[in-house]
């Protein structure tokens, strides 16, 4: 009975509600819906009383009414505009529902094909190394997805904390180069690093810049078009630090370069290369940069290749 | 049996497990990781069946079967579509398109699959 009084208080507890879909209270339909409704009621007393005082001079009611229905109209207005908002953020809750439980489903369902095989007691020790290796793949593959999406869950709430550290921005590519060392060379493509001398060092959070560094070098390298090279500039300009990742691969469609740092977009021929991908790497990599202080910018033509660089401050 | 399919299916984890286990069925089967191949090796090797992802690189799944069909060499080997996606216009579209099956990978064993690759070799 209680857990009924309170499922009823939550439906009408519009804050809750409005708070649920992100929306501001002006911008909340319910809470419109009520204003709303509280004039017409006030608007028909008024009016009641008005004209019962004012019978002689009805101009004066035509007007308060003329006054009131006006408002309300721009009342209405603003709630149909508001269920859009609404219906928005529903749409796009269902879009992120579907593309991540799309990426969840293929390596889970290797998993589960994977596994059956290695209960099987025929098989070899060979395949189930094999298969042990294909499990272990796939877990990670799970693994990289949520981490991915946990970043992004904080960059919306702004909840993305920052452990300061002076570091040297060529060690972390240097580092970040290296984990994608394999990956680089199944793809056929050369890495190189070119640093000017005497670069300060900087007070930032080497993780997330390494993480951002990694989307952007690991884009490069799966966008390759079959092999080629890649250069990586640092340099110092002005009180900023540059890092700068020049690559002749496929290029991004002009129709496309104005998306590419929405969540979930994922360029037309950029799925001709590569199947699997979430489309989040270069929002979180921009994010970052952002939250230390930066800017995150790119240039590119379409099967020429793509510059991509960002700046962060050198703070004394 | 001596019969052979043509796989093409970009997932390496999916080429070693389901690849592996038909081989063992005495069933060779042919390796393409991307659709420009598929078709080409389609055509190359005249397999007995094809089992075909449709979210691909170089050639969607769709425009893989489309070619296939439209190709006098290739248009009467069978295709088992093998995906992930389960919207109703993708299982339409690809049967429209040719196929004679479609399975959704999360919903079958891998001895199911194997089952209907026995049956659809039957027909």
């Amino acid at each position: 009975m209680k857990e009924k009084e309170n499922k009823f208080l939550d439906g009408i507890n519009i804050f809750k509600e409005c708070y649920r879909y992100n929306i501001k209270l002006w911008q909340c339909p319910q809470f419109l819906f009520l204003i709303m409704g509280l004039l017409i009621v006030i608007t028909a007393v008024v009016s009641y009383l008005i004209g019962t005082k004012y019978l002689v001079d009805p101009r004066i009611v035509a007007l308060i009414v003329l006054i009131i229905t006006s408002f309300l109209f721009v009342l209405a207005f603003i709630i149909v505009h508001s269920f859009e908002k609404l219906a928005q953020a529903n749409r796009i809750k269902a879009e992120f529902v579907g593309i991540v439980s799309h990426q969840l489903r293929s390596p889970l369902s290797n998993l589960k094909w994977v596994t059956t095989l290695l209960l099987d007691e025929s098989i070899s020790k060979e395949e189930k190394t094999e298969y042990i290796n294909l499990v272990k793949e796939n877990t990670e593959r799970m693994m990289n997805l949520i981490s991915d999406l946990l970043i992004v869950s904080k960059i919306q709430e702004n909840q993305i904390i920052f452990d300061k550290k002076e570091i040297s921005l060529e060690k972390i590519t240097e580092e970040a180069i290296s984990s994608l060392s394999s990956l680089a060379k199944a793809s056929n493509v050369e890495i190189n690093l070119e640093v000017k001398n005497n670069l300060p060092k900087i007070k930032t959070d080497p993780d997330r810049i390494k993480a951002a560094i990694d989307n952007l070098l690991s884009n490069a390298v799966k966008y390759s078009n079959g092999g080629g090279e890649i250069n990586i500039k640092i340099s110092k300009k002005h009180n900023k630090i540059k890092l700068k990742i020049i690559d002749n691969g496929i290029g991004i469609p002009e129709e496309d370069q104005e998306h590419i740092f929405k969540k979930f977009f994922r360029c037309k021929n950029a799925f001709k290369y590569q199947t699997q991908g979430t489309g989040l790497g270069l929002f979180i990599a921009r994010a970052i940069i952002e939250k230390a202080g930066g800017k995150l910018n790119f240039k590119s033509r379409k099967e020429k290749g793509s510059i991509f660089w960002f700046t962060l401050p050198i703070k004394k | 049996m001596n019969k052979q399919i043509l796989f093409i299916e970009d997932e390496q984890a999916l080429q070693k497990t389901l690849g592996g286990v038909i081989e063992k069925e005495g069933i060779k089967i042919i390796s393409a990781l991307n659709g420009e191949n598929g078709i080409k090796l389609a055509q190359k090797k005249q397999p007995d069946l094809i089992l075909l992802d449709l979210i691909l690189p170089r050639k969607d799944g769709f425009e893989v079967l489309k070619n296939l069909k439209s190709n006098e060499e290739t248009d009467q080997i069978p295709v088992i579509v093998l995906t992930n996606l389960e919207a109703m216009e993708d299982i339409q579209k690809a049967l429209r398109l040719g196929a004679t099956t479609y399975l959704v990978k999360a919903n079958y064993e891998i001895k199911e699959v194997i089952k209907k690759i026995k049956t659809a070799f039957k027909e």
